[in-house]
C-alpha cells in the first residue's frame, strides 16, 4: 500500500557506485551497511565480516581511495562513490604484488584478516611508496590478526612495496 | 549477526536544512556524522532513532578558517583534522589527542564533532542486547540499576572522548545551531557530570564548529593511558596547557582529565600561578588531580591503579610543557610517535 507510511519506508533503495572500476547498480534494504550490501546483494564475499562494531578491521575496503570499515559505513551514503574491494586487485590470473607477497611470505595464515589488511596496505602504498617499518605498523594498527604475530604482515608489505617501486610494475 | 534497526535516512545539503529536519522530527531523529559511535550503538539497540540525518553532504561542516584563532568544522574527520596546516605546531595537545583516537581506519571515518559528542561508556552498557537483557539491563538503557555502584542514583558511565580534554585545555568554544538560532558555549559547559544526560546540547541543535583562541604564548599537550597502542578508549586522558612568561613563570594554566568521570574533569590550577614548573609545583598539582579523579570499575584495568597513576600522567604532561625531553616516556606509554 503506497499510502501507508510504514510500508513505504521499508522499500529497498537503489544505489549507483563505481565498484572495482566498473559502474554497478544495486537494490537493497536501506538499513544495510556497505559490508552487508557487498556480501549479500553484490555477492562479493572477499570482504570479511568480523566484529561488526569497528573493533577488528576485517571488513576494510577503500571508499574514494580511503580505507574505511565497511561494517560502519551505511551503503546509502556510497551513492556515486568509488568502492574498491579485495576482488578488484588481481588482473586475471595475475595476483596484485600485495597478494603475491602475502602468499609468499606468510602474511596470511587463516586468512580472515587478510583482505582488510591488504586494502589498508594498498592505500598506504598508494600514498607512500616507501614507508618505514614503523609507518607500516602504524598504518595497519587498526587491523587485528590472531595468527601471524604481525611480523610476517609487515614483511609482506615491505616486499610488495619494493616490488611496486620496481619499474614496469 | 547484528543488523541495524530500520530508519528513515535523510541527507541534507546545508546546516539550515539539517536544523529544519531536526526541528520537524523532534527527538525521534539523530545526527549521523562518521557513524563510528552511533552505528555500533544502534546495532546493540542502545539508540534506535526513527530518522537518521546524515551530515556527510554538508560542505560547511568541513570548513577550516584562520582568523582570530582557528575555526574547525565539526564534520572534519580526525584524519582531516590532523592534516590541518599548523595544527601540530600551534595546537599540539589537540593533534596529540586526535592522533590517539581509536585506529587509523576509525579516524578516517569518525569526526571531531562526533568525538566531542561521544556517548559515555561502561562495561554494563557497551554490550549487545542479549547480554544486557541477561543482567536485566542498567539505568543508562532499559533498566533501573547502576551496576557499577548499585546505590548510585545517577549513571556512572565514563566520558571517553580524547579531544574534549585537549580542547578544553586549549580554551575552545563550540557553536551550536538550531532552527531557532545559534549559540556559542565554552566547551567545558557542553558537558554534564551524568552518564545519561551527559551533553547540554539540545536534541534540535547541531554542533557545527569548534573555535580555538590564538595560541600566542601557550603550549599544550595530551597524554593518554590505554592498554594497547591503538583501538582503545582512554582509561585516563590528561589535557594540559600553560602560558608562561619569558622566565618560565606560569601566567595561566589549564588542566583537564578525561575518562575519570562522566564529564571532562577540570582541575583548578591556582597552585601553579606565579610559580615556575618546578618538580615540587608539579607534584603538588599532580596530587590534587589524583585526589579529584574518581575512576569507576566500569572499564579496563584496576581502578585503584588508574587513580594512582593520575599524578604520574599529570607530571608527564607538565614536565613536557616545561621543556623536558619526554620522548622515551611518550613512546613507552603511547606505543607510537605522537
Amino acid at each position: 500500500m503506497s499510502g501507508n507510511g510504514k510500508i513505504e519506508r521499508r522499500r529497498n533503495v537503489q544505489l549507483r557506485l563505481n565498484l572495482n572500476g566498473e559502474e554497478a547498480e544495486v537494490s537493497f534494504a536501506p538499513y544495510k551497511t556497505l559490508l552487508e550490501v557487498l556480501r549479500e546483494d553484490l555477492g562479493l564475499t572477499g570482504t570479511k565480516h568480523g566484529c561488526e562494531l569497528g573493533e577488528c578491521g576485517a571488513c576494510t575496503v577503500l571508499v574514494d581511495g580511503t580505507p574505511v570499515l565497511s561494517c560502519l559505513q551505511l551503503a546509502v551514503e556510497c551513492e556515486g562513490r568509488s568502492v574498491e574491494t579485495i576482488e578488484g586487485l588481481a588482473r586475471g590470473n595475475a595476483l596484485h604484488p600485495l597478494q603475491a607477497a602475502f602468499a609468499d611470505h606468510g602474511g596470511s595464515q587463516c586468512g580472515y584478516c587478510t583482505p582488510g589488511v591488504i586494502m589498508t596496505a594498498k592505500a598506504l602504498l598508494g600514498e607512500e611508496p616507501n614507508p618505514s617499518r614503523d609507518r607500516i605498523r602504524e598504518a595497519t594498527s587498526g587491523n587485528l590478526c590472531r595468527c601471524t604475530g604481525y611480523n610476517q604482515i609487515v614483511e609482506s608489505i615491505e616486499v610488495a612495496a619494493a616490488d611496486l617501486r620496481t619499474p614496469g610494475k | 549477526m547484528m543488523r541495524l534497526p530500520w530508519f528513515d535516512y535523510r541527507a541534507p545539503k546545508s546546516i539550515e536544512e539539517a536544523a529544519k529536519i531536526l526541528a520537524w522530527e523532534g527527538t525521534g531523529a539523530m545526527l549521523l556524522a562518521g557513524g563510528t559511535d552511533l552505528l555500533p550503538n544502534m546495532k546493540r539497540r542502545h539508540q534506535m532513532p526513527g530518522t537518521l540525518v546524515g551530515l556527510r553532504n554538508i560542505e560547511d561542516l568541513k570548513r577550516v578558517s584562520n582568523g582570530n584563532g582557528l575555526r574547525l568544522g565539526a564534520g572534519l574527520t580526525l584524519t582531516e583534522l590532523l592534516a590541518v596546516r599548523g595544527l601540530r605546531d600551534r595546537y599540539r595537545g589537540l593533534a596529540q589527542a586526535a592522533a590517539q583516537v581509536a585506529t587509523p581506519l576509525l579516524r578516517n571515518m569518525g569526526t571531531l564533532g562526533g568525538n566531542l559528542c561521544l556517548d559515555t561508556r561502561c562495561t554494563y552498557y557497551n554490550q549487545n542486547y542479549e547480554w544486557r537483557q541477561a543482567i536485566n539491563f542498567c539505568m543508562k538503557k532499559d533498566g533501573d540499576v547502576c551496576w557499577v555502584a548499585t546505590a548510585s542514583r545517577r549513571c556512572l558511565a565514563v566520558s571517553s572522548t580524547d579531544t574534549a580534554p585537549a580542547l578544553i585545555a586549549l580554551g575552545a568554544r563550540v557553536k551550536l545551531v538550531s532552527a531557532a538560532g545559534a549559540r556559542e558555549v565554552a566547551l567545558d559547559d557542553l558537558y554534564n557530570n551524568d552518564g545519561i544526560d551527559y551533553l547540554k546540547r539540545k536534541p534540535d541543535e547541531i554542533l557545527t564548529e569548534i573555535l580555538l583562541p590564538k595560541p600566542a604564548g601557550w603550549k599544550s599537550t595530551y597524554w593518554k593511558l590505554r592498554r594497547r597502542g591503538s583501538f582503545d578508549f582512554p582509561l585516563l586522558g590528561v589535557g594540559a596547557a600553560v602560558k608562561t612568561a619569558g622566565d618560565g613563570t606560569v601566567e595561566e594554566a589549564r588542566l583537564v582529565l578525561g575518562a575519570v568521570s562522566s564529564h571532562p574533569l577540570v582541575i583548578k590550577t591556582d597552585s601553579l600561578l606565579g610559580k615556575k614548573l618546578t618538580d615540587d609545583a608539579i607534584a603538588e598539582i599532580g596530587e590534587t588531580a589524583e585526589s579529584r579523579a574518581k575512576p569507576m570499575d566500569n572499564t579496563d584495568m584496576d581502578l585503584r591503579w588508574r587513580k594512582h597513576v593520575v599524578a604520574d600522567f599529570v607530571g608527564y604532561a607538565l614536565r613536557e610543557l616545561r621543556g623536558d625531553d619526554m620522548g622515551a616516556t611518550r613512546l613507552r606509554i603511547a606505543k607510537q610517535l605522537v
